[in-house]
């Protein structure tokens, strides 16, 4: 223990700090920086915090001396952050502090920059006590909050802590949303409490061996005597409570407007950063797929991948930069390697094996099944010592994902749910102990697959039975869940229609539909898609499923989907496709070949039930040099061909896709 | 019949043939074009004849002249039916005997038949020595029409290198020898392009066609119909082959043929449709998917085994509750049609109805309907 008691509380405070939101923390210093260099934060003003204006006078002194202050402010970390709309009225505290935010860096070592760091504090502190409903309650809870805290501080806070803030930025980088805050805040629900928790919490740390509450109690309200004295104490930031400080009194009237910090978020987003917004967008943009043909990259993928890439035979000249089919054969070598992957957890395994068998097909049921291991895989983990759960998680999580991607690419809605459970674990507030974050991530996954999926199918069946009249004709392409449910919807309402299965080799799912849907009692025709022209006269209505809805309105679908879309519009017969939203993706596509999945080759060359389709069975070398076999999984149809989109929205023309996409999105990583 | 009349009696016979075999199969309609090409070929043979045997009489001289002058002459001589009509038939196919064929297909069949009569009592004498030069010309001709069938996938085969350019990328769907021909002549010529073939379920042809394509070192790519519309946009020209070219340019083709052409007019790729002339069917369609369509066994899209219960009156009500319907043509409306090649060359959709002309006789049109709307 250092001897200086107080240079050693402001230490801890640092560190704790550090480790609570050194996410926002980094944020909000390269903004800072960045804003203060380019001398005003009106938009921040605007709405929020009038009380600061003298405040900010002295920010661009300070400022100057920040964002020179480099080694934060300019790291790439800092940059890479995605430039989230901070919720401005921290900032605006922050402001008071606004150096303060480059130099905790420098300052690791050193608890001189104590100070402007408890600056940074105050604010959030007063936005925990904005939420005073929750003062009920129970201590126990607010013990276990400290505790696992506790918990979590010890581990980073030895000497590890120099190196893992860096790396903890980075990491956190992801969840750069302002919600995360507000997620912080609300599971913090510490009043006037909070003070006490966080005391608690910063004493704990330096006494690393266990103390009772009691001790710690006692402890801290020597501190707290001692600190009461000193900002630095309002450093603690980490936790709920700041000491009443001069910058609460004056944000008082702020928590007036915003109780719940979302709201107050939410409202900031509104009024101001429309530029912020812009940027964030701008570094929202979807990363670039991984390209196959990319030599350098691709060499690197093979070495790490756990199966066999196929030979580069039979492969077709255009798909070159699409990852290669793998085939179920594979399967017993890949078993085999279990126990390779020790780091795999064995229902991931179960998930990606079924995947490369292609037990499991359908967005849907990939997705929910890939999240349910996840979820597995979350109940049992345990946070190696030394880690931070958000972290490791992250990467664990990360290694799962590139796991199922090697046994099949993933589909759009799985990185969008991917991508939610990611943020989800990032904003995992710190104070959480490790089995409160796991049941919480768990119960995020179980709420994402019953709102995103479930009952969004309920909503679209709602709307979509309301297209559907007695006498209709009705056609369906492949084997599309949600169609399924909607014709099966349809006839329990007792509407009298006809459905027009709609199949095409080497798939075949629709013969699997047939079956489901006349076991029902639908009476059905069945077709291939050649001879969809013959069959199209007498349509009403086309349903449609889709894997993906991009946000030009291109629907990314089964292959063959597009061609009947377009026969349809030929016959002038209204295509519905029917979507849960959660598949809607920013990306634009206008061609299927940009990007795709590759299927089996061979699975075209044979025809199940057909022992006479023989023809390219004994092919000489030559031949085969000649021959490429492409088998395409998706493809892309234009949104001119859309009538309507019918999602868990409501229904919507294909132009509307970009507003959902959008909207959605913000409301999805804050469920 | 009377006796009298070599080339009705000829022709009576012909059609009674014809109407039987085209009995057997209406929806093949290239039997019925070779009938009426027959029966073409002996009404041309009997008026070349009565042409020539008038011309001995009185208009040996004339005749000649006529072909050079008949701009001037044709008011005047319009009532010699009889030597408009042997223009016709003297001459070789083309758009300037179409345009005189319209007012002689009315006046064919009367010359025919009064012109045989008048034979038959002016020239008794010359009349067995006229009906086997009658036989053997019909004879001839109609080995050159099986000459010219046989051969003309060759015809449409050599131009091929006109159309085919170096590197380019040409979809065809399901298997066509004619398509065939002309991939390889192009091949044959040096040109280096790649093809996609659509396999063209239910059939699968299309795995027939793409291994006669690598077996002759062309690079083929097998895909999927339902890839159809993913690959249309990378494709350079589609090139298929037909089953039945109707009056007005349409198609009748193979099945997934209407669904391939939507796309090309999508995305602005030329679809060639290949014929043999004796593929052009001088019918207008109507409702073709229906009424010129052959519905195949479900047996090639469903294992009866496995839906037995339900193809069956296994709803208890006394409906099947499973239709499945797999037919086997599609009708590709001229519209979506850009070129034609046959074995006389390109041709406009619009254009095909002229060609008819060319081939058939008028009154054979109206029989050979009647035949087979009764069937």
């Amino acid at each position: 223990m250092n001897p200086n008691p107080n240079i050693d509380f402001s230490h801890l405070c640092f560190l704790l700090f550090l480790q609570k939101s050194t996410k926002f923390f980094e944020r909000q210093l390269s903004m800072d920086a960045r804003r203060m260099s380019r001398a005003v934060p009106r938009v921040r003003q605007v709405g929020f915090f009038t009380p600061n204006t003298p405040a900010q006078q002295p920010q661009p002194q300070s400022a100057a001396p920040s964002s020179e202050s480099p080694p934060l402010s300019d790291s790439p970390a800092s940059n890479s952050l995605s430039p989230v709309m901070i919720p401005p009225p921290r900032h605006l505290s922050d402001n008071l502090g606004g150096r303060t935010a480059a130099v905790p860096v420098p300052g690791r070592e050193i608890s001189g920059e104590l100070p402007t760091v408890g600056s940074y504090n105050p604010s959030e502190s007063v936005l925990w006590l904005d939420s005073p409903p929750r003062s009920r309650i129970g201590d126990e809870e607010l013990s276990e909050g400290a505790e696992s805290s506790l918990g979590w501080y010890r581990r980073s806070d030895s000497a590890k802590f120099a190196s893992s803030l860096p790396s903890g930025g980075f990491n956190l980088s992801t969840a750069k949303h302002p919600e995360s805050v507000a997620a912080v805040e609300a599971k913090n629900p510490l009043p006037e409490q909070s003070e006490v928790q966080k005391e608690q919490a910063s004493s704990s740390k330096p006494l690393k061996a266990k103390t009772t509450k009691a001790e710690r109690r006692a402890l801290q309200e020597s501190q707290r005597a001692a600190k009461a004295a000193s900002r630095a104490e309002a450093n603690k930031s980490g936790t709920p409570g700041g000491a009443p400080s001069s910058k609460p009194m004056k944000q008082p009237p702020q928590k007036k407007d915003g109780p719940p910090v979302a709201s107050s978020i939410a409202a900031s987003e509104r009024i101001g950063v429309d530029r912020s917004v812009e940027k964030e967008r701008k570094k929202d943009l979807p990363p670039p797929r991984k390209q196959f043909d990319d030599e350098s990259r691709g060499g690197r993928a093979k070495r790490r991948s756990v199966l066999n890439q196929p030979e580069a035979r039979n492969r077709v000249e255009l798909f070159r930069h699409l990852p290669p089919h793998k085939n179920g054969t594979q399967l017993p070598s890949l078993e085999s390697k279990f126990f390779e992957l020790h780091e795999k957890h064995p229902a991931v395994y179960k998930v990606g094996l079924q995947y490369l068998a292609g037990d499991l097909s359908g967005g849907n049921a990939r997705c929910i099944a890939m999240l349910q291991a996840f979820q597995e895989a979350i109940r049992d983990y345990s946070t190696p010592p030394e880690k931070t759960l958000t972290r490791d998680l992250t990467s664990k999580i990360g290694g799962f994902v590139s796991f199922l991607i090697e046994c099949r690419p993933l589909s759009m809605s799985m990185g969008n749910a991917i991508r939610f459970l990611k943020s989800r674990i990032a904003r995992l507030p710190l104070t959480l102990s490790e089995s409160e974050a796991k049941t919480t991530l768990c119960s995020d996954i179980d709420r994402f697959i019953n709102e995103k999926i479930v009952l969004a199918d309920k909503v679209i069946l709602r709307h979509a039975a309301t297209k559907i009249r007695d006498g209709d004709v009705l056609l369906t392409y492949g084997s599309s869940c949600v169609v399924e449910m909607i014709l099966l919807y349809a006839h329990e309402l007792g509407k009298q229609f006809r459905v027009v299965v709609v199949d095409s080799h080497p798939m075949l799912e629709g013969q699997k539909l047939l079956r489901r849907l006349v076991v029902k009692g639908l009476s059905c025709t069945y077709t291939q898609l050649n001879a969809i022209s013959y069959v199209m006269h007498k349509v009403t209505r086309v349903f449609l499923g889709a894997s993906s809805i991009f946000s030009n309105g291109t629907v990314y679908s089964t292959v063959g989907t597009a061609s009947v879309a377009m026969v349809a519009h030929a016959f002038r017969v209204p295509v519905l496709v029917c979507c849960e939203a959660y598949k809607f993706h920013e990306r634009v596509q206008l061609d299927s070949i940009c990007f795709n999945e590759l299927g089996d080759p061979d699975a075209i060359s044979k025809v199940p039930g057909r022992v006479d389709v023989n023809y390219l069975d004994n092919l000489t070398d030559k031949q085969k040099e000649n021959l490429e076999l492409l088998n395409l999984k998706y493809d892309a149809t234009p949104s001119d061909y859309i009538s309507v989109i019918v999602t868990d929205y409501g229904m919507i023309p294909p132009t509307s896709v970009p507003v959902i996409v959008r909207e959605y999105r913000k409301e999805y990583l804050l469920i | 019949m009377p006796y009298t009349n070599q080339a009705a009696a000829l022709i009576h016979s012909v059609k009674a043939v014809g109407e039987r075999l085209i009995a057997a199969n209406p929806v093949e309609l290239a039997v019925g074009n070779v009938v009426r090409r027959v029966l073409h070929i002996v009404r041309e043979e009997d008026l070349s004849l009565t042409t020539a045997a008038m011309a001995g009489l009185n208009l040996s001289a004339e005749s000649d002249d006529e072909d050079d002058t008949d701009r001037d002459n044709h008011p005047a001589l319009s009532a010699a039916a009889i030597a408009a009509a042997s223009r016709s038939t003297l001459r070789p196919p083309s758009l300037q005997t179409l345009l005189e064929d319209v007012p002689d297909s009315a006046a064919v069949p009367h010359t025919s038949s009064s012109g045989g009569d008048s034979e038959g009592k002016s020239k008794s004498a010359d009349k067995s020595s006229r009906s086997r030069k009658l036989k053997h010309d019909v004879i001839e001709a109609v080995n050159e029409l099986i000459q010219d069938i046989s051969t003309c996938h060759e015809l449409i085969a050599e131009q091929a290198v006109e159309h085919i350019h170096q590197n380019e990328v040409i979809l065809t769907l399901g298997s066509s020898r004619t398509v065939l021909e002309f991939l390889c002549a192009a091949k044959e010529k040096k040109r280096s392009f790649r093809v996609f073939v659509a396999e063209g379920a239910p059939r699968y042809q299309g795995h027939l066609l793409a291994k006669e394509l690598v077996t002759r070192g062309l690079q083929t790519t097998l895909i999927t119909d339902s890839a159809v519309f993913a690959m249309i946009s990378r494709v350079n020209m589609v090139i298929v082959g037909a089953h039945a070219v109707m009056a007005n340019g349409g198609v009748i083709a193979p099945v997934g043929l209407n669904m391939v052409a939507l796309a090309a007019q999508k995305h602005a790729v030329p679809f060639v449709v290949l014929a043999g002339s004796h593929k052009l069917c001088p019918l207008y369609p109507h409702h073709p998917e229906v009424l010129l369509n052959e519905l195949r066994s479900p047996s090639e899209l469903l294992d009866f085994g496995e839906f037995s219960d339900c193809l069956d009156f296994g709803s208890g009500i006394g409906a099947p509750l499973l239709h499945v319907v797999n037919p086997t043509f599609d009708y590709v409306p001229p519209k979506l049609v850009s070129l034609f090649i046959t074995d006389t060359g390109g041709h406009n959709p619009s254009y095909m109805y002229r060609l008819i002309a060319d081939y058939y006789s008028a009154d054979d049109l109206v029989l050979e309907r009647r035949t087979t709307s009764g069937n």
